[in-house]
């Protein structure tokens, strides 16, 4: 179909999400929509998909104008949308999962017919290439599996237009190409196809066309031939950008967080961190990268002692620490967990009271049991004044607070006191690019002030261009330690999924690393 | 878990418009409520429906008659006529004005246990917690006060009554901490097992009250005996019931509302009570404040039972309580769990209380109306949305959603 | 703080700390049957349990159970012992539920072979008993499982089957029909739900606050028109009774026959809704998307489900069940109302819920549980034991409690129960 979005503009109170979008995807092409994060670009296909009515604007396919009140119009219409997360229910099979909504029954009580929705599975699945088990519950299923089964999905349904919303976030380099092989099948087959992303070397490899959103407005179109990284990286934030972080080279010191043979377990009771070592020296940035579910979160937990492990020693500087989260902190540990909003502060909570969130219970902002409001107030004006917190008073519930102005009162939080070692995890998701160059800029400074750093990511960029040293994570042990210098992508990629290239050796000098991943 | 059920503390400039706002729902709810309560007076009256047929517009006057008379009969039970007011001062005669500020007096009667168990709720809520077993706590409270009531003899009265109100704090607290220690050790969800404490604590009262050593001697019925003179409130007034109890409640607003917003322990409260994950990614024992929440609002709970066995009956049935453990839930939401709006909403609710009866002895209508009315006004309290939908309120921020409790997971 | 690895694998301390309770637990049992409720029995005395309903004319003459009182008991304390023992050393692995359940079965048969020493107890009579008092229970938990399957927590069983029971025996007295008393409880019931559902979906009051005003409501009003009106008017509230109505041939099977299949319409009727709710859930389309938009109601609007829609419906559809079982208290068992007749068994029936993993059948043979020892505590109290009425009266409520303290964590809600679900 040719799908055509004409002056759409979707406004919500206080922001406008898209203003006056023109958007024209062709039959059989793939189109990329591009954008930082904010940008406007799920908001215009939840437009397109029914989620939200547009406040102006028309949407027309093969010419005629049509609108959709609720998602089943848009499938019926022929679109099919794979969200950023799986629009899958846990505990249903794939089968159930797939035909939910447009189940095949028979009998007069509306029995589910199975087995029929089974073939037609396995039609589809053979068809394109998408392996899947249709009797397997999708909570047991890998990550790269689950995205299949969204596919098919659309493809159940006979879609002819496929939006994607950054379906390589939870991919390795390796299941990306996959992906990428699978786009070029469904373009073959007359399928269009919107991909939204916000990684640059994705689209100029895969996309047909290129649309740039930048604050809910198009900037502009391109095609992968006329563009390069740093042009499309200035369209997204609208001036030129620096793609690496400046920093000088690390100096480390004495090992500040040692972790020998850790076996920590998820809240599943499977084994998340399978015996791993490692070792981070003050006034260095060790990076941990690796796709979503290898173990990450786990270890993150177990060394910020929110999870006991099951086997293994954490050491901080030599001694021994009781793994609860108070005495870590004493023990000069910052953290900057994943989730903001979940875990980092408390919404309803003031500004002033979530600054002083884990020092509320020592002088000077309490005496015994005895808080002490004016200190609480005067250290949070300052501590607003010196990280640039934008908010109208330290009285505001922090909830009202934008979500990068939220990290920024994590980060004051965690990084306005003597730390000895700070665990930042995915510090930067979802924020915006101003926002990320701060967070780097922050913890670059930490490090040069002696710290020790240990963070946890999923970008490659980010990786490559914060770490001194780069751990790569795979089924809850760290299978190679490499520096920045020797890291491609390509490498990174296929130490991410497991796959050792023949002529990696462990690099000299590096803490010693766990022989082997196995082979997928 | 958003304002609409617990308010943080606000800064000085907006405090007067805010709390115009936040005055405008609770009292149209408790409006709304009184005239749902009208619509049931009338309709009840099952010669109503046959007069209607007959003569429809005697039988509205009359009807309408009787809503003013029942009303009229709950106001002025409640906080006393102007016409026995004027007629007592006029004579001069203490014992007559004393008599004309009855009512009065027994509305603050009523709001004592009123305001314990509103606290006693609210402190609950603002650590995430939904206690509906205050009921329970309150008499296990009231229990263990009786005994040292009447078991401890010789004391001069400083000692005896601070040491049969901590006797009752102590019994509401344990009966507090079972929940507690099972949410935190368990996961198991406080409304089920608080709800089923209260039925378990009424058969144990009931027990108790016929055991050898608690009950009366010489009665078959059961009642405690009578406590000593020594633990007993003394009246605010000579000839009048309402005793410092009342002041008592009072003070206990206040170090609640010192608890929740100047001290540590209040801080971890009202942390984990809105995010529990983030408190304890910050260092604070969530188990540790759920036990010690729980603990401490049994012990408001059971205070509000003190209150009662020493306050008016010096001694203990199995019917001292006519629900205020239930009705703490209304207080505690009217207030938005705030110790300062706790009181007015019990004195508000005390009021119906005492007025109750005398409606009742005046008209016949049961004052199971009074609790009706009550039910109405939580419902229209906890979802202002819906007030505002009836009365075409705007509102210029956008408002959250009130939820705070998430199904029976851990 | 490190913690050494076993030699040979890793150890799961919470798993062990359960193995050690349990085996502490049914040693204790066993303590308890041999040298507390052994002691003082005479050795040649027998406890008898009568297996014939009284009465009964038709069917098979069974004899009645006669035991030796100090040898079973002894018995019992043995098996508990070893089931202990075993418990401590090795673990049951994964079916400790079912060891659970044998040692604590066990315990019951010799709790109740010392309170029959040299009587003679009905034991049959207990077992239907424990139906019928486990029949409203589970109308509560049925309607529960209609409420959060599809993701709404309904705190207000207890209110729904008050209600019902009131009208059922208002509308029965008045209009001398019990159908159209029937028929009105049900009615009552989806009104309550109904208005469950707009204050929880529409006005996104907090579901647990919602559900407990409807049940001061529903108390109140029901009280209110009791005081008001009933004690002067007896007569609108003496309804007849549905009639108690055998099923041929299975009625007469031994022990099952009188327990399952002698009852009324509601027993009945609980059959047929348990077939077909579960039936419903698990295999129609209908079952599907309920359960789709319980589990991930996001899910299943972006595939074209109408979340709000299947909320309201089964809601109201829980409130029917509610206000019909309700009636169950009035029309189908004593009759007249009486105030809070209901007694708690509306929350009982939510533990039941949550003991049957949201599953009809699971919260059917759940409430038989309860319903035991509902009926322990009403029979027991008449044969004058040692143990004082209001113990046994706390019987159900502790054993809710235990259930609920046990179980979480161990058994899965539907994941969306319990959160308002917003558009965006």
């Amino acid at each position: 179909m040719r799908l055509e979005l004409r002056g759409i503009t979707k406004r919500f109170p206080g922001v406008i999400a898209n203003q006056d979008v023109d958007l024209v995807v062709e039959p059989g092409e793939i189109h990329a929509l591009l954008g930082e994060n904010g940008a406007g670009k799920t908001t215009l296909m939840n437009v397109l998909y029914g989620l939200y009515q547009p406040d102006e604007g028309e949407i027309r396919i093969d010419d005629r104008v049509v609108t959709f009140h609720d998602p089943g119009q848009a499938i019926a219409a022929g679109i099919g949308m794979v969200h950023q997360h799986f629009m899958l229910v846990p505990v249903f099979t794939v089968t159930e999962n797939v035909m939910l909504g447009v189940e095949s029954v028979r009998g007069p009580l509306g029995q589910l017919d199975r087995p029929t929705a089974r073939r037609r599975i396995i039609e589809i699945s053979e068809a394109h290439n998408l392996k899947v088990d249709p009797d397997a519950t999708v909570e047991d299923l890998p990550v790269g599996v689950r995205q299949r089964v969204e596919i098919i999905k659309t493809l159940y349904r006979r879609s002819d237009l496929l939006v994607l919303d950054e379906p390589t976030a939870v991919l390795t380099p390796q299941e990306d190409e996959e992906l990428f092989e699978i786009m070029r099948s469904l373009k073959a087959s007359g399928t269009s196809i919107v991909f939204i992303t916000h990684k640059l070397n994705e689209v100029l490899e895969i996309a047909d066309r290129i649309t740039v959103l930048r604050r809910g407005r198009v900037v502009g179109t391109t095609t992968p031939a006329e563009a390069t990284r740093e042009s499309l990286a200035s369209m997204m934030v609208g001036r030129p950008v620096e793609l690496i972080v400046e920093k000088t080279p690390a100096h480390p010191g004495v090992p500040v967080l040692e972790i020998h043979g850790l076996v920590v377990r998820d809240d599943r009771g499977h084994v998340a961190v399978d015996g791993l070592d490692l070792q981070v020296r003050a006034g260095e940035i060790v990076a941990i990268a690796g796709v979503q579910g290898n173990g990450q979160t786990e270890l993150v937990d177990a060394i910020t002692g929110l999870r006991h492990p099951v086997a293994g020693t954490i050491r901080f500087g030599g001694t021994a620490v009781r793994m609860e989260p108070r005495p870590i902190f004493e023990a000069g540990v910052a953290h900057v967990p994943e989730d903001r909003l979940e875990d980092g502060c408390v919404p309803g909570l003031t500004v002033a009271d979530n600054l002083v969130l884990n020092t509320y219970c020592r002088a000077p902002f309490s005496h015994g049991i005895r808080l002490d409001r004016d200190a609480i107030e005067r250290s949070a004006t300052e501590l607003v004044a010196n990280f640039d917190i934008r908010t109208p008073s330290v009285f505001v519930d922090i909830g009202d607070l934008s979500g990068g102005n939220q990290q920024k009162v994590i980060v004051a939080r965690e990084f306005s006191r003597p730390v000895r070692l700070l665990v930042a995890a995915q510090p930067t998701r979802g924020l915006d690019v101003g926002s990320v160059e701060y967070i780097h800029r922050r913890i670059v400074a930490k490090r040069d002030e002696g710290a020790a750093v240990l963070f946890v990511s999923t970008e490659l960029d980010e990786v490559l261009a914060l770490a001194d040293r780069i751990a790569v994570m795979y089924q809850g042990r760290i299978v190679d330690i490499v520096e920045p210098a020797r890291a491609t992508p390509q490498l990174l990629g296929m130490l991410m999924g497991g796959s050792l290239p023949l002529e990696s050796a462990a690099p000299a000098g590096a803490s010693p690393a766990v022989a082997g991943g196995p082979a997928t | 878990m958003t304002d609409e059920l617990r308010a943080a503390p606000v800064p000085p400039a907006s405090r007067l418009k805010g709390a115009a706002r936040s005055l405008l729902v609770p009292v149209l709810a408790v409006v709304s409520a009184l005239m749902i309560g009208a619509i049931i007076i009338v309709l009840s009256d099952l010669t109503f429906f046959q007069r209607l047929g007959a003569d429809p517009g005697a039988a509205l006057a009359d009807a309408l008659g009787s809503v003013w008379t029942a009303y009229g009969a709950l106001v002025t039970g409640a906080l006393g006529s102007p016409g026995t007011y004027l007629d007592a001062f006029a004579s001069g005669d203490s014992g007559q004005i004393a008599a004309a500020f009855n009512p009065l007096s027994e509305t603050l009667l009523a709001a004592t246990p009123l305001i314990f168990t509103g606290l006693a709720v609210a402190l609950g809520f603002q650590c995430g917690l939904f206690n509906i077993g205050a009921e329970g706590q309150l008499y296990l409270g009231a229990a263990t006060a009786t005994f040292v009531g009447f078991a401890v003899t010789g004391l001069p009265w400083y000692i005896h009554l601070p040491l049969a109100a901590a006797a009752g704090f102590a019994g509401g607290a344990i009966w507090g901490f079972i929940p507690g220690i099972l949410k935190a050790r368990t996961g198991a969800h406080e409304v089920i097992v608080t709800i089923m404490l209260n039925y378990t604590a009424f058969r144990l009262i009931e027990f108790i009250l016929k055991f050898p050593g608690y009950q009366r001697e010489g009665r078959f019925d059961p009642i405690s005996k009578v406590t000593e003179a020594t633990a007993w409130y003394p009246p605010l007034i000579e000839g009048l019931r309402a005793n410092w109890g009342f002041v008592l409640g009072l003070a206990a607003a206040l170090a609640v509302s010192w608890l929740l917003f100047r001290t540590t322990k209040g801080f971890e409260f009202r942390a984990v009570g809105f995010n529990p994950t983030a408190a304890r990614y910050a260092g604070m024992s969530i188990a540790a404040s759920t036990v010690m929440a729980m603990m401490i609002s049994g012990g408001l709970a059971g205070l509000a039972g003190t209150s009662i066995v020493l306050g008016i009956t010096r001694s203990l049935t199995s019917g001292i309580s006519p629900g205020f453990g239930f009705d703490g839930i209304a207080i505690a939401l009217m207030a938005r769990s705030r110790p300062r709006g706790i009181i007015f909403a019990a004195l508000l609710f005390g009021a119906l209380r005492a007025g109750a009866t005398p409606m009742q002895s005046a008209t016949g209508i049961p004052i199971d109306l009074v609790v009706v009315v009550q039910a109405l006004v939580i419902m229209f309290v906890a979802a202002p949305a819906l007030v505002r939908g009836i009365y075409r309120i705007r509102v210029p921020e956008a408002t959250g959603y009130e939820v705070f409790s998430k199904g029976w997971g851990a | 703080m490190a913690i050494a690895a076993a030699p040979d694998g890793i150890v799961d301390r919470a798993a062990l700390r359960r193995q050690r309770i349990f085996g502490i637990f049914y040693l204790l049992l066993a303590a308890l049957a041999a040298f507390v409720l052994a002691s003082g029995i005479a050795p040649d005395a027998n406890s008898t349990f009568v297996l014939k309903p009284a009465g009964s004319k038709t069917g098979l003459d069974i004899p009645n159970l006669v035991v030796p009182s100090v040898v079973t008991l002894y018995v019992v304390a043995a098996v508990c012992a070893f089931l202990g023992a075993v418990q401590l050393i090795r673990g049951f692995g994964s079916r400790w539920v079912v060891i659970l359940g044998v040692a604590v079965t066990l315990f019951v048969f010799g709790f109740l072979t010392w309170a029959a020493v040299d009587k003679s107890m009905s034991l049959i009579g207990i077992l239907q008993l424990t139906v019928l008092k486990g029949l409203p229970i589970t109308f509560g938990a049925l309607s529960g499982i209609l409420c959060e399957r599809s993701g709404v927590v309904n705190i207000a069983i207890e209110g729904m089957l008050l209600a019902g029971a009131f009208t059922g025996a208002v509308v029965g007295s008045g209009t001398g029909n019990i159908v159209l008393g029937f028929v009105a409880a049900g009615f009552v019931g989806a009104a309550l739900g109904a208005l469950l559902a707009v204050l929880t979906i529409r006005y996104r009051m907090d579901q647990i606050v919602a559900g407990t005003v409807i049940n001061i409501f529903s108390g109140g009003i029901t009280g209110f028109v009791y005081s008001r009106v009933l004690q002067a008017h007896r007569e609108l509230n003496e309804p007849a009774r549905f009639p108690q109505i055998p099923i041929p041939v299975l009625s007469d099977i031994p022990i099952i026959g009188p327990m399952f299949f002698s009852g009324n319409l509601f027993l009945y009727l609980l059959f047929i809704l348990i077939g077909l709710i579960h039936y419903g859930l698990f295999y129609t389309r209908w079952g599907l998307r309920v359960r789709a938009v319980g589990e991930h109601p996001r899910a299943a609007d972006t595939v074209g489900i109408n979340v709000v829609l299947t909320r309201y419906r089964n809601v109201i559809l829980g409130g029917i069940v509610a206000g019909v079982g309700g009636a169950y208290f009035t029309l189908g068992s004593t009759g007249s109302f009486v105030q809070d007749m209901t007694a708690g068994r509306g929350f009982i029936g939510l533990a039941a819920m949550i003991f049957g993993a949201w599953t009809p059948i699971g919260a059917f043979l759940a409430s038989l549980v309860f319903g035991f020892a509902d009926a322990l505590q009403a029979r027991l109290s008449i044969l004058n034991i040692a143990l004082p009425s209001e113990f046994l009266q706390m019987a159900p409520y502790l054993a809710t409690i235990v259930v609920v303290a046990g179980l979480v964590g161990r058994v899965r809600a539907p994941a969306a129960d319990g959160r308002p679900y917003e558009k965006e």
